[in-house]
């Protein structure tokens, strides 16, 4: 195919021609990002909890005025839970990965002379979150019966700075195992909290994600062996098989409401509603952006189908020469192709570049990291191929007309 | 000679009927997507209470121990009960009034019983934050002293537990204990929640107010972030090193805030004398929209969707510019032939320009139909602020006027290019 023609057909229309260049430069540009964000989206919706997700549901409760005997009600209220048909295991849990409210995070440090802290690490307290929440044991042990203590003792040890009845074990992720000894092993290793509270550690889990504040490190969890009370703002976790979990929810809350009647529900949900709620807003923005990129994307193309259009009827005598000079109809439909293919082309190398530094803004203001090299052909083969196809129906129009037209007065 | 152009322009759409719908679906997309996102914009960073910005100042300040201070860090955004006190104490603004958000759980007299959202603060908050009374009036400053066991409730509140009507004198239960309503308010919103934005930035206000003294009486239990440097056993205790309450302060003139920030400086040296730190000690004093300016209320996915869409306009813009540029020239045997006929440069440029501006106003009608559409969207969301987000008459106008300048600006190099046809050359080549 000659180019020489187009180029010089190209140079009469300049202006028309650079706007076109610019449409599918900005397009480019905002779809390749907009394509990214949307993946980053998906990333994050899709990072694993750990946890036995499918079979879990969740009960919180608020008391009425002043609890009674919060512990002894606690036992009442998890042997009543243990009855029912199809819970398979029941625990008092402070927090659940990737949830929405407070959570519970604690300073690490690896020495006691240390003055900052090395990370927060979320803190998961409750008898059974192991079992309960189906965490995988990769090395060690589970917290013994006789090494929890009550929350309530523990808060009671602290203020009175007696020490020496506090837990000194600890189950860390392999997250954290890795961020803090990194290549070592992590079992018997001794972390400090606060002004240098020693704990051992007993066990690694493979994953434990944190509720919120994932960006100070979604794995970075511990679990400690303290026993909790639903009037500490913990709630039951029960699990369950996944068919079961509507019939155990709804027979679990009428038993609470029947072993005290002084309470209210303020939480009443599987863990998958619990997740999905957590990443709806990730959903929406990508939802979002896969809008955005449909309307861009039609917009261009309606772009290219209405520039071409005109193009061809500006043109039809120039083309009814050509084909009476013996032009083929493959010939004219190439042509055509071809100049949408270097308008393209030009479009598609400012937009890359419009690309990259979108892209560096975003990484400045938004967090993002860099756009992988892969979007640069991909997108590109995209845009080519959008182009052509916009192209192909004036382009049949243009091939059709007759030569006769050459020697009519339009 | 204007009603000439619109007739011109009228004709010269109705032509190419496929081009014009073209137009008008590009610009219509490209404005409605920016006005759904501008409009949230709007909303969410709008001000809260227009009346009273200005005075209403957030007090915070740094008194962390030595051990825990770092030089450069943020202050904390919440103060502890000590200094709280001590600055109710000195009560040297027009108002002052120190606050935490709380939940209860309220037995109606009938049905099940309820959690609640709570706020315990003192009896300025009312007439700080402008919060009306449908019956009865805020508690006494001797009631703050006094722990009593009052309450002010939501409108809302009011309906759900006594079915309307005026209230005051009734008991709020809770469990046995019992506080007296001397007060329902009427509708009142603040959204963004900036008194307190660690507890949901948008929502509906709380449904109960208590005196802070008689919540930490009643120990009734807190909601938000609480911060301690040290361990603690009850993090609310007079003296312990925890942060935990919001302070705002009243200040109706510049002289008395600077005032204020003075006396500030004043405490934080005596604090420092006293020998609680050693370190200079920071103290901050903003106003409304300087505070929701610190503590970027408008989520940044927002600002996301708004450069976005202004980039999707920015597209749909060049499109048209490309489309118009070529049916003007099309058109250049006509315009020839009007040249060739007396017209001027000027009388081709304002026709392209009227063509343009049309097809800019129907766009922008269309565009505002889209807007509409999105904002619907955007209040299906599962975001917080979902619900407030609504078109107000500045943004619609708005819409307009973005419609018309866009396309008068998108008209304008086609509108140039076309008054500079060569008459003859186009006479001829025809």
């Amino acid at each position: 195919m000659e180019l020489r023609p187009i180029l010089s057909t190209l140079r009469r229309h300049k202006i028309t021609a650079w706007l076109l260049v610019l449409e599918i430069a900005l397009t480019c540009a905002i779809v390749c990002n907009a394509v990214f964000m949307i993946g980053q989206r998906l990333e994050r919706m899709d990072l694993p909890s750990g946890i036995a997700e499918h079979e879990l549901v969740q009960i919180g409760l608020g008391h009425i005025g002043n609890s009674p005997d919060a512990i002894a009600q606690s036992q009442t209220d998890l042997a009543a839970l243990r009855q029912i048909p199809g819970v398979q295991q029941v625990a008092v849990i402070n927090q659940l990965p990737f949830s929405n409210g407070g959570s519970s995070n604690s300073g690490i440090r690896l020495s006691p002379e240390q003055q900052q802290d090395t990370l927060e690490a979320s803190t998961y307290y409750g008898e059974g979150v192991l079992p309960t929440l189906g965490l995988h044991l990769l090395e060690g042990r589970d917290f013994r019966h006789d090494e929890y203590a009550d929350f309530g003792t523990v808060i009671a040890d602290l203020r009175n700075g007696d020490l020496k009845n506090l837990p000194s074990t600890i189950i860390v992720t392999r997250a954290l195992a890795e961020r803090l000894w990194p290549g070592k092993d992590a079992l018997g290793q001794t972390l400090y909290v606060g002004k240098g509270l020693p704990f051992r550690v007993i066990g690694v889990v493979a994953d434990l994600a944190r509720p919120n504040n994932l960006n100070w490190g979604v794995g970075y969890s511990t679990v400690w062996p303290i026993r909790m009370t639903v009037a500490d703002g913990s709630s039951y976790v029960i699990r369950t098989a996944p068919q079961d979990r509507d019939a155990v929810l709804k027979a679990a809350v009428a038993a609470l409401k029947q072993l005290d009647p002084n309470r209210v529900v303020l939480v009443k949900r599987t863990y998958d509603e619990a997740r999905h709620a957590f990443f709806a807003n990730d959903r929406a923005m990508a939802g979002i952006l896969v809008g955005v990129i449909v309307a861009l994307l039609t917009v261009t193309v309606l772009g290219i189908v209405g520039l071409a259009s005109f193009w061809v009827g500006q043109r039809r005598r120039t083309i009814g020469v050509r084909r009476a000079l013996g032009a083929t109809r493959g010939d004219i439909l190439r042509y055509f192709q071809t100049e949408n293919f270097l308008l393209a082309s030009f479009g598609i190398v400012l937009g890359m570049a419009l690309a990259y530094g979108i892209n560096l803004f975003l990484m400045m203001h938004y967090e993002l990291p860099r756009l992988p090299g892969i979007y640069f052909p991909v997108g590109a083969l995209v845009l080519w191929a959008i182009g052509q196809l916009a192209v192909l129906g004036p382009a049949l129009r243009a091939a059709a007309v007759p030569p006769v037209v050459a020697t009519r007065a339009v | 000679m204007f009603g000439y152009y619109i007739d011109l322009a009228t004709r010269s759409l109705k032509r190419n009927r496929a081009l014009t719908a073209l137009m008008v679906l590009a610009i219509a997309l490209g404005i409605g997507t920016s006005m759904t996102t501008l409009t949230v914009m709007h909303v969410l960073s709008g001000d809260p209470i227009p009346a009273k910005s200005a005075q209403l100042f957030r007090v915070r300040m740094n008194v962390f121990p030595d051990d825990t201070f770092t030089q450069g860090k943020e202050t904390p955004d919440n103060m502890t009960r000590r200094d709280a006190e001590a600055l109710l104490h000195d009560a040297r603004a027009d108002r002052q009034a120190a606050m935490s958000a709380g939940s209860m759980v309220v037995t109606p007299p009938q049905g099940e019983p309820l959690g609640v959202e709570a706020r315990y603060t003192g009896a300025d908050f009312f007439p700080m934050f402008g919060a009306p009374f449908r019956y009865g009036h805020a508690w006494s400053r001797d009631d703050d002293a006094a722990g009593a066991r009052v309450a002010v409730i939501s409108g809302a509140l009011n309906e759900q537990l006594f079915g309307g009507g005026d209230s005051t004198g009734k008991t709020l239960r809770m469990g046995d204990q019992g506080l007296r309503v001397v007060g329902v308010l009427g509708d009142w919103d603040m959204n963004p929640r900036f008194y307190d934005l660690s507890n949901g930035q948008f929502g509906d206000s709380e449904q109960v107010f208590v005196p802070l003294s008689t919540a930490l009486d009643l120990k009734l239990s807190t909601s938000g972030s609480t911060n301690c440097w040290n361990s603690a056993p009850d993090p609310h205790a007079a003296s312990a090193p925890c942060l935990w309450l919001q302070y705002w302060a009243e200040l109706d003139t510049p002289a008395k805030a600077a005032a204020y920030r003075r006396y500030l400086d004043n405490y934080i040296a005596l604090q420092r004398q006293a020998g609680r730190f050693s370190h200079p000690g920071q103290v901050e004093l903003q106003d409304v929209m300087q505070w929701l300016d610190a503590k970027g209320v408008v989520p940044s996915d927002v600002r996301l969707q708004v450069w976005l869409a202004l980039g999707f306009l920015g597209i749909c813009l060049l499109n048209t510019v490309g489309l118009l540029l070529a049916k003007f020239l099309r058109r250049s045997g006509e315009l020839g032939v009007r040249r060739a006929l007396g017209a001027s440069r000027r009388a081709i440029f304002l026709q392209c320009l009227v063509e343009a501006g049309m097809v800019g106003l129907v766009g922008g009608a269309f565009g505002l139909a889209l807007a509409g559409l999105g904002l619907v969207l955007v209040r299906h969301q599962p975001t917080d602020y979902a619900t407030f987000i609504h078109m107000d008459l500045r943004m619609l106008l708005g819409t307009f006027a973005l419609a018309l300048l866009s396309s008068l600006l998108a008209g304008l190099l086609p509108a140039w290019r076309a008054m500079h046809v060569a008459p003859a050359a186009a006479i001829k080549s025809n």
